[in-house]
């Protein structure tokens, strides 16, 4: 049990750095004057054009499938980068395995037109 | 912090993976092959064929692979005769479920290129879960099995009952799947780890120190694998599902879900993994009988319950589909007797529930694949969409051939000699009567219940044999609407019908070289 001590600690520190960011904001910033332009969701700086809670067409969701599968692959591909030179060749394969495999299904999302938009 | 970083790859250790890898590289060859082939129906012949030869030769794998018995891949993967048997009927029930699909898909305008490579990336689940010595690589693949049987499911893109089949088997096997990782989960808290010989081995301090997080742990892993194996009273979806599936999907999941299932049984229960000589057998008996005492009542009572209601509730069944469903059941029944043979008998007597349990699984595959052969047959062009008893009658007179082994595949589901059938059950009772007083009981209602099942399997047969179209329709309606055999299922019904009556004219051979192989070790649980 003791090893997940750390965690708990880590769990603390999170806890007490994110309300202390929030209370010096709240004692030492200007008192909040809402306005259209700051209440508005953050769209990385594109004014919305209309509510979120719409259907989409399908091809959104199949694109964000796609795009899922490929943000993983690179979460994998970090940790493998930082060690590779110590998992040696060994590792080498074991990764050009995986990327072969996901290729094929790049290739077979590819082949059955899911890239392609109209 | 530093962690070492030592992982290595043996020659071993690919040769115990060569099944796996064999059939996970044609499930890719066959997605990539299908991208080049014209889109039509006809032209997936090729895909078949490929499905087939990578079947065949994951086979020829898993007999001559030199990987030695043991534990591999850094304790994840096992491989002793339990599990070159279970790759075995893995394998034996892809092929025939190929055969029965190849033609019947085309027809039924479903024959995609996806379809026989999610068959195959079950069958890697189903392999790994009968190979696995770790409860992580078990759930893994749980979930490779699982996930294509989903979307196989569903392949009726347009029938609402095909969606309502994948639905309901997504959402119940998501359900099931979660209990058995808290499972999982709850036997690490009280163990320490997921390693099934570890647990194993550790499990008589972890019973001392939190008896309540074991026994909790081990029922919520019995419920999950439960629902799996359509086992009383977590059965409520199969006759749904059986039924609203693509007849040849139903086909391969009655068998193949369901012998995944229990071997993972195997594995869980009887931590079967302590081969490796890091336990001594004296021990593991131990926490063996100890936990016994606590499982094999409820299985006990599972087995009663799955028996006594699959079979009653198979006798009022016009459906050809719902029927097989719950024989399905029914057989779910008669397999829990075996478990609870290997719990309460000796070493000795669990070598034999063993073999029991196997032999069992591999005639169950054989003649449920075989008899699911003749829904596909009268589901023809034309024909009833989700065909009942009476659309079998005249196919006896069409097709004699083809009612005869059908009829064979029935005699054997009702455990009638000479089949293979008989002696499957034959096993399981000796074993269970053998183990003690708990296994004697539930053989008697094993026999009680089998007794019913002869009535719905012959009410069957006689409708495939001896009867005649009713006399309302037209004189040829039996020509308007012929039974449909494509070449592949005469195949493939051919190859079941010829192994179940091998099997019942000479279990012995399979039976006895399983009993001498399991008590060739020092006790069942130390497979060799």
């Amino acid at each position: 049990m003791t090893e997940y001590v750390a965690i708990l600690i880590y769990l603390g520190l999170a806890l007490v750095v994110a309300a202390t960011l929030l209370a010096v904001n709240a004692v030492l910033g200007p008192p909040p004057r809402p306005s259209r332009d700051k209440i508005m969701p953050y769209e990385s700086g594109i004014p919305p054009l209309m509510s979120a809670r719409r259907r989409f067409h399908v091809r959104y969701h199949v694109i964000a499938m796609i795009f899922l599968v490929f943000d993983l692959e690179i979460a994998f591909i970090y940790p493998w980068a930082v060690v590779y030179r110590e998992l040696g060749w060994l590792g080498f394969w074991e990764m050009m395995v995986f990327l072969g495999i996901l290729v094929i299904g790049l290739l077979y999302a590819w082949k059955r037109g899911a890239l392609r938009w109209e | 912090m530093s962690v070492a970083l030592e992982f290595a790859l043996t020659a071993e250790d690919l040769w115990a993976m060569a099944p796996l890898l064999v059939v996970t590289g044609f499930a890719l060859f066959v997605l990539i092959l299908d991208l080049f082939l014209r889109p039509e129906p006809e032209r997936k012949g090729p895909l078949v064929w490929a499905s087939l030869v990578g079947v065949g030769a994951a086979l020829v794998a898993n007999a001559v692979a030199p990987a030695p018995s043991g534990t591999w891949v850094q304790g994840m993967l096992r491989v002793d005769l339990v599990s070159k048997f279970l790759n075995t009927v893995f394998l034996l029930g892809a092929g025939l479920a190929v055969l029965l699909s190849a033609g019947y898909v085309e027809r039924q305008g479903i024959a995609r290129g996806e379809y026989y490579c999610l068959l195959l990336f079950s069958t890697v689940g189903a392999m790994l879960m009968g190979m696995s010595a770790d409860l992580v690589l078990l759930f893994l693949g749980l979930e490779t099995l699982s996930i294509p049987l989903y979307i196989l499911a569903t392949f009726f893109k347009r029938r609402p009952a095909s969606q309502e089949a994948g639905l309901k088997y997504f959402l119940l096997g998501a359900f099931s799947s979660a209990l058995f990782l808290y499972g999982i989960a709850l036997v690490y808290g009280a163990t320490g780890t997921t390693q099934l010989a570890e647990v194993g081995a550790r499990l008589p301090e972890a019973l001392g120190r939190a008896p309540g997080l074991v026994y909790a742990g081990l029922g919520l892993l019995i419920v999950g694998l439960g629902f799996k194996a359509a086992a009383v009273p977590f059965h409520t979806w199969a006759p749904d599902v059986y039924e609203g599936a693509p007849t040849s999907v139903t086909a391969f999941m009655a068998v193949a879900a369901k012998a995944a299932a229990f071997a993972a049984f195997l594995r869980v229960l009887l931590g079967a993994g302590t081969g490796t000589g890091a336990v001594p057998s004296a021990s593991a008996s131990a926490w063996l009988s100890e936990l016994a005492t606590a499982w094999a009542p409820l299985i006990a009572l599972l087995a009663v319950l799955t028996m006594v209601l699959g079979n009653v509730v198979a006798v009022v069944q016009l459906n050809l589909k719902r029927l097989l469903a719950y024989s399905s059941i029914a057989h779910a029944g008669y397999l829990l007797i075996a478990l609870v043979a290997m719990g309460a008998g000796t070493p000795a007597t669990a070598a034999d529930a063993t073999a029991a349990l196997l032999f069992y699984l591999l005639v169950y595959t054989l003649m449920t694949l075989g008899a699911f052969g003749a829904v596909v047959v009268a589901e023809g062009e034309g024909r009833s969409e989700n065909p009942s008893l009476s659309d079998l009658a005249g196919l006896g007179a069409r097709h004699p051939w083809l009612a005869g082994m059908l009829a064979l595949f029935l005699v054997s589901l009702a455990g009638l000699p000479p089949t293979a059938g008989f002696f499957a059950k034959f096993y399981v009772f000796k074993a269970a009567i053998e183990s003690g007083p708990l296994g004697l009981a539930l053989a008697i209602v094993g026999v009680l219940t089998s007794v019913i099942s002869v009535y719905y399997y012959l009410r069957v047969a006689y409708y495939a044999v001896v009867a005649r179209p009713a006399a309302d329709a037209d004189a040829d309606a039996s020509a308007e609407r012929p039974f449909y055999a494509s070449g592949t299922v005469w195949v493939g019904l051919g190859v079941a019908a010829l192994l179940v009556l091998a099997l019942g004219l000479y279990p012995t051979w399979v039976v006895e070289s399983l009993v001498q192989g399991l008590s060739a070790a020092t006790a069942a649980w130390a497979l060799p």
